[in-house]
């Protein structure tokens, strides 16, 4: 029915490789024991801040933040430039370390958030800024969002043996499937340096979706992108939530799209999270209209930090 | 500009692309023609510095321009391949000659992962210093313990003949073609590698290190394989530097002088490109000897060897400088860009 349907399918139109299969097969066993788990004792959020506080010398970016992300929602993060919104992904992300508070992926309390390990926890991310591999084809970038399943050593690849001949292809195939549902094609060959803004944008979001994640972190996708553009992405990451129970978390400053496809909202400013919740508490609340709905939003073409 | 936007060729495999065709044009070339004409001076002086030094400069080409880790240290890793399969050609009895290359390019691999463990915290300028510190340490290793050159006494030792399966490589052109068919096959080798999901992971890792370790690339893994590897293919250019071209073991030759000129190989031939390093050992080999013949054509006897000394240092240098100015991709995308422009030309006449 949805035309995105077929980039998210992990039995997609080709035969898949028995292992790749039964690795899918898996993962969707590990989720449906992990849904019974948490039909037990109630849903445990995929993803919850506790007290974040995070300082740059004497700029506070983060200053007791809590946040919870429920399983298949997506949750916006609002707020005007400088608030902390980046700077609260990065820390979900461990690329920031919080002076304070704790980050809890599905449930489990970490000091810190091993960067490494981020893709095997299912989550994938976008950057703000495009953190993209000028030195490969766009196939290449996208595939290689893959890295993090490669079970294949170097001098097998080398050797070109069945199963890292059969990996590589894997990889590759999902790749196509997001060009085509993403409208990269024109650009697939080529190399990722010297493209257009908004290309990069679907390239890096291509990259992060080829992981299969769980949990998509989204710094500011549209940025940079046309209205039809928008359009497109927003159904697009509706699509994927709703055929794959797909957690999202999106920073996005079109509040008319942030209101239309999210399920909660957070609001940042100064660091301080001043609201959270549905979009039309978020939409009535006093403080929120004080700080960033009454104001128009300074960043809309994602410059910025 | 122009050379990015161009479609890359398409990594299908055995397909008879041009680039294909030209590569097995080459071959033909190297294998069925040069042996027959080329004259010995031609192989001595021209062909077996430069079959070693490309091969070097592969190697340095996966550390430098594909995982984008500086070093200073390629010449140590050619002696350390150099002295390992002398060493094991020596004292191993009838070790075949091409199983002591292959433990001079892992002795290599060994010693490069331990210089490269530096590069999990330094990176760029830091990285470079600390790789120099592998560059003095095997110089004095190999000159201070004299067990490695088998006790002679003035440090210089013969190379083994060169025999594989009962074939033996003698004289000139023999020497060549052992040579080239350990470069063809290295290199061949080497081009699977930059083309496979770890080649991948390498440009990834020198691109955007934080994106690649948040995609899952094993950052720390990667960086040491690249060590690794590249040591390994220098390893075994050190052992034919040695072997196949030299005829002699000795330390002086594995200076800093030899380190640079690797690394300049790689940037005038073209970082992250593997014909990069043939284009610019071509040229680092072909350079001297061009100059010092115009220089005594022009000058006659006031170019004496000194003076050549001096003007090649200048040139060079200021060849380097105009190539990270004009053109930072180096002769390899000078090359595309000629043929391009050819290719425009023709195509519309
Ligand atoms: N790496 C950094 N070094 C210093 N200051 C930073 C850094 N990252 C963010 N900041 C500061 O933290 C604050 C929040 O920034 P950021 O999280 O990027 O905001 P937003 O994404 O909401 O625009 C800003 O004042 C910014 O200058
Ligand atoms: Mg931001």
């Amino acid at each position: 029915m949805s035309p995105f349907l077929p980039a998210f399918s992990h039995f997609g139109s080709l035969p898949l490789p028995s292992e790749i299969v039964e690795h899918l097969l898996d993962r969707s066993a590990e989720r449906s024991a992990q849904r019974e788990r948490q039909a037990a004792t109630g849903p445990a959020p995929v993803l919850a801040l506790e007290d974040i506080t995070l300082s740059f010398g004497g700029v506070t970016a983060l200053s007791g933040v809590d946040l919870s992300v429920r399983s298949g929602e997506i949750k916006a993060i609002i707020g005007p430039n400088g608030a902390g919104k980046s700077s609260l992904i990065n820390v979900i992300s461990g690329i920031y370390r919080p002076d304070r508070g704790s980050v809890a992926i599905d449930g489990r309390r970490l000091r810190s958030v091993p960067t490494e390990r981020l893709a095997s926890l299912g989550i994938a991310r976008t950057f703000q800024n495009l953190a993209l591999f000028k030195g490969l084809s766009v196939i290449d970038n996208i595939a290689t969002g893959r890295a993090y399943r490669s079970r294949t050593s170097f001098l097998s690849q080398i050797a070109g043996l069945p199963a890292a001949r059969r990996e590589r292809e894997a990889a590759r195939e999902r790749a196509r499937q997001l060009i085509a549902f993403l409208h990269l094609d024109a650009y697939a060959d080529r190399l990722a340096g010297a493209l257009p803004y908004g290309v990069l944008k679907r390239i890096e979001l291509a990259r992060a979706l080829a992981a299969e994640p769980r949990l998509l972190l989204l710094d500011e996708p549209m940025a940079g992108m046309t209205v039809t553009e928008k359009n497109e992405l927003a159904e697009f990451i509706a699509a994927a939530r709703r055929e794959f129970g797909l957690t999202v978390v999106l920073i996005e400053h079109d509040i008319g799209i942030v209101m239309a496809l999210s399920d909660s909202i957070a609001v940042l400013d100064y660091g301080r999270k001043i609201a959270d919740g549905a979009p039309a508490e978020i939409a009535a609340d006093q403080k929120v209209i004080d700080a960033y709905l009454g104001v128009a939003p300074e960043n809309e073409n994602g410059d910025g930090i | 500009m122009s050379i990015i936007t161009l479609p890359l060729p398409s990594s299908a495999g055995l397909v008879l692309t041009p680039k294909a065709l030209g590569i097995a044009a080459l071959l033909v070339v190297a294998y069925g023609v040069v042996p027959f004409v080329g004259s010995s001076y031609v192989f001595e002086a021209l062909l077996l510095p430069f079959l070693a030094l490309s091969l070097a400069g592969v190697g340095l080409n996966i550390l430098t321009g594909y995982a984008g880790q500086v070093s200073l240290g390629s010449a140590a890793f050619m002696a350390v391949g150099a002295f390992a399969a002398y060493n094991f050609n020596l004292r191993v009895e009838d070790l075949p000659l091409i199983v002591s290359l292959v433990l001079a390019g892992l002795s290599a691999a060994a010693v490069g992962i331990v210089f490269g463990l530096p590069s999990l915290r330094l990176r760029g300028f830091y990285l470079a210093v600390s790789t120099l510190a592998a560059q003095f340490f095997v110089q004095w290793v190999l000159t201070k313990f004299s067990w490695f050159s088998n006790n002679s006494a003035s440090g210089v030792i013969d190379a083994p003949p060169l025999t594989i399966a009962g074939l033996s490589f003698e004289g000139p052109v023999g020497r060549y073609l052992f040579a080239l068919a350990i470069v063809t096959v290295l290199t061949f080798l080497a081009h699977r590698l930059v083309t496979s999901q770890t080649g991948s992971n390498l440009i990834a890792v020198r691109d955007n290190e934080t994106a690649a370790r948040i995609i899952g690339v094993p950052v720390l893994k990667t960086k040491l394989l690249a060590f690794a590897v590249s040591s390994f293919i220098i390893g075994v250019a050190g052992a034919l530097w040695a072997f196949a071209y030299l005829r002699t073991v000795e330390p002086a030759g594995f200076n800093l002088d030899r380190s640079f000129q690797i690394l300049f190989i790689v940037i005038i031939g073209g970082l992250a490109t593997i014909r990069g390093a043939f284009l610019g050992a071509g040229l680092i080999v072909v350079f001297p000897l061009v100059l010092s013949r115009a220089g005594a054509f022009v000058f006659g006897d006031i170019f004496d060897s000194g003076v050549l000394d001096m003007t090649q240092r200048i040139v060079l240098g200021a060849l380097i400088i105009a190539f990270l100015i004009l053109e930072p991709d180096g002769l390899s995308a000078l090359l595309d860009r000629l043929r391009h422009r050819f290719a425009a030309v023709f195509g519309r006449a």
